[in-house]
């Protein structure tokens, strides 16, 4: 089922991007399938939890989440986390109060902390700033006929090491085939069976990199599943509505079109 | 109001006349509402009630957002993020309003190619005209503001960009570009005062649009057949036209209603599609993006912006004639204004007679030509500046001003127009007995 597929998109980034990456290296990105993709699709509330669960344990070393709130861990259409369980997740961390001029634990109201390395990127809104994935002639066809996006770059990236590494101006970077310069200042995070998952499902890097992806598009897009039935609600009406006035409209021009050159409608 | 012939509002109850003595503001809905509309409008005739509707959407969306939004570069990104997540109905808010820009530009384009297409542009309605010109620039304005807000990387490198065209302005550029940014950079200052005229352009644009309408209400509508409604009476006027209220406003209803199923198709499941990615990583003074890019609805003109570099003949013609006061990056500013200039210009460039396009055999293919260049131009507007890109927008470019500035004129001299129905009346009848068959499905009620 997994499709490597190369995208020329990556190849203009990668050639415009001047110094920084080399000329004509494109990422390879795997076509994930993921549970909120299509007109229909919504987030797998279980996949979410376990997303936090890896983001918890490996990435929030270092990566924040600096616009998402406890309490959102909480919502419908989230990883939809009891009250309780919410409380005592905010507790884990520890926020600096201006009031009390000192840390305290937080509460669901707080937010998630920033990012705790300085060249640690905040995911918040990562899978949305990284959905740039737009195909041949950049009309965005990928994004838009194979619902190609952030968490596909996320999940590929995560899965994308080669085991590869180098020294450049004393930093160590390591080699991704996602990545769209090759080489990056990220290590390898997941090597499988990095969490225990309290649902069983067994912890590949795959399958931490996919939940991972998809809490993070969660993140990203909160509102997702709502705006979806949103968005159907108001085409449903539309639709009906289009077709009433299609309707009226035929029916009120019928006499004039029927009718003899020169008559005034009928009022 | 002046123009096609028509019954008038009269007053009738003692309560109405006492109002109308005092303010004919019954009467001036009615004869808005009544106005003679010429009966043979084709579907191109809707993107009005489209546009209408757009900057109400804008404006009231706009309102709303303004009381969650902060604006101030430390703030900015973070609560336009508050806004997406806390605020009840707040993503459905910016989403409309992000894509309702660009359902805004689609219409407005469709709009402006349709009075190319037919004419809309000649006498007696090059004031409409004009004014519609200046509401687009204004709309182009309050969209490139509208952008900055969210204070995205695009936000922030767009408007640097953009803001340098004005800096190569020769003598006063500097001094300019220095207070519109309001300070030597893009920084804090420019987000407020963007934010101010952000807040402030919409409603120009609604005064410009009663001009608009005032204007074209005055002369009567153009149609496709480009031939003026008869005015000599009543009677005659009325053969030729309807009124707006019910066949034309239920019809504007009905496409209203199907383009915007499909504008909520977007924001419910795609409303990230049209912008760039990009614009979701807060803006970074110190990080340059890849690609900066601009909205799609800027794309043609940016190409052309960008098409006119040193190496181009007539840059370097005018560097030399000017003593360098033109150089490469004047220029094409100066093109990229100028491209819209000509086109506001139409009335005066274009030379024929006849109004429509439908009776002008040549016309019509140097027509489609442009609107092709204009897709061309907005695709290699969002390449990258180098290979055979380059090429590709200066020919573009090119065509754009050879459209307004030889073709035009030099066509009305040489073609030879077709024969134009004697009135709008002939030619509904035409019209109609071609696909009148058809139509016999229709219940013959009479008319009730």
């Amino acid at each position: 089922m997994i499709r490597k597929i190369a995208l020329s998109a990556l190849t203009a980034f990668g050639l415009s991007a001047g110094g920084a990456f080399a000329a004509g290296e494109a990422g390879h990105i795997t076509d994930y399938d993921f549970s909120f993709e299509g007109p229909f699709g919504t987030y797998d509330q279980m996949q979410l939890q376990r997303g936090l669960q890896v983001y918890t344990e490996i990435c929030s070393a270092c990566h924040g989440l600096q616009y998402v709130s406890f309490r959102a861990l909480g919502y419908e259409g989230g990883p939809d986390l009891p009250d309780d369980q919410v409380r005592a997740y905010a507790e884990f961390y520890e926020v600096f109060d201006e009031e009390l001029d000192d840390f305290r634990p937080a509460t669901p109201t707080d937010y998630f902390p920033q990012s705790s390395l300085e060249n640690a990127p905040d995911l918040s809104l990562m899978a949305k700033a990284r959905a740039g994935f737009h195909g041949p002639y950049g009309l965005g066809l990928n994004q838009l006929f194979k619902g190609m996006g952030g968490p596909e770059y996320i999940a590929s990236l995560l899965t994308g090491y080669t085991g590869e590494e180098k020294e450049e101006a004393g930093a160590v970077l390591y080699e991704n085939e996602a990545y769209p310069g090759t080489y990056l200042a990220m290590g390898q995070p997941l090597w499988g069976d990095d969490v225990l998952y309290e649902d069983g499902t067994e912890a590949t890097i795959e399958q931490q990199a996919k939940d991972v992806a998809a809490f993070l598009m969660w993140t990203a897009e909160p509102q997702l599943n709502a705006r979806k039935e949103s968005g159907f609600i108001a085409v449903l009406f539309l639709t009906v509505l289009s077709v009433l006035l299609y309707l009226t409209n035929k029916r009120i021009w019928a006499p004039i079109k029927k009718g003899k050159a020169g008559t005034t409608p009928a009022e | 109001m002046a123009g096609i012939p028509h019954d008038h509002y009269e007053p009738q109850s003692s309560g109405e006349k006492w109002l109308h003595r005092r303010l004919p503001i019954v009467g001036l809905l009615y004869d808005t509402l009544m106005i003679p509309t010429p009966k043979n409008l084709n579907w191109m005739w809707i993107w009005g009630i489209v546009l209408t509707f757009c900057l109400a959407l804008q404006i009231v969306t706009g309102i709303v957002l303004v009381m969650h939004y902060t604006p101030d570069t430390s703030l900015a990104f973070a609560s336009v993020e508050h806004i997406m997540r806390d605020v009840n109905g707040g993503y459905m808010l910016r989403y409309l309003h992000m894509n309702g820009a660009s359902l805004f530009f689609i219409a407005v384009y469709a709009h402006i190619f349709r009075g190319l297409y037919y004419g809309s542009y000649k006498e007696p309605r090059e004031v409409t005209w004009i004014i519609g010109i200046l509401i687009y620039v204004l709309m182009m304005g309050t969209a490139f503001m509208g952008y900055v807000l969210p204070w995205g990387q695009m936000s922030f490198w767009g408007a640097t960009v953009i803001t340098g065209l004005f800096g190569a302005i020769p003598f006063v550029g500097d001094t300019l570009q220095t207070w519109l940014l309001g300070g030597p950079a893009v920084d804090n200052y420019t987000l407020t005062r963007f934010f101010s005229l952000h807040y402030l352009l919409p409603f120009l644009i609604a005064g410009l649009v009663i001009v608009h309408i005032w204007a074209f209400h005055t002369t009567g509508n153009n149609n496709p057949t480009g031939v003026e409604v008869r005015r000599g009476s009543k009677e005659e006027a009325a053969k030729d036209t309807l009124p707006f209220w019910p066949y034309y406003v239920i019809k504007d209803l009905f496409a209203l209603a199907v383009i915007l199923a499909v504008f909520f198709a977007i924001v419910g499941f795609m409303p990230n599609y049209l912008g760039h990615p990009d614009n979701y990583i807060e803006a970074n003074p110190l990080v340059t993006p890849a690609h900066i890019v601009p909205e799609w609805y800027f794309l043609p003109f940016y190409a052309i912006l960008r098409a006119f570099d040193g190496e181009v003949w007539v840059v370097i013609a005018a560097n030399w004639i000017t003593g360098g006061i033109i150089d490469a990056k004047f220029f094409g500013v100066l093109a990229m204004f100028g491209a819209i200039a000509v086109m506001a210009l139409a009335p005066w460039l274009d030379t024929s007679s006849v109004r429509s396009g439908r009776y002008r055999p040549m016309f019509k293919w140097w027509f489609w030509l442009l609107v092709v260049d204009f897709f061309v131009l907005m695709w290699v507007g969002a390449m990258p500046a180098e290979g055979i890109y380059p090429y590709i927008a200066l020919l573009g470019s090119a065509y754009w001003f050879a459209y307004f500035l030889v073709i035009l004129p030099l066509l009305g001299v040489i073609e030879k127009p077709l024969p134009q129905p004697e009135t709008i009346e002939a030619d509904f009848e035409a019209h109609k007995s071609k696909t009148g068959g058809t139509k016999t499905v229709v219940s013959p009620t009479p008319a009730e």
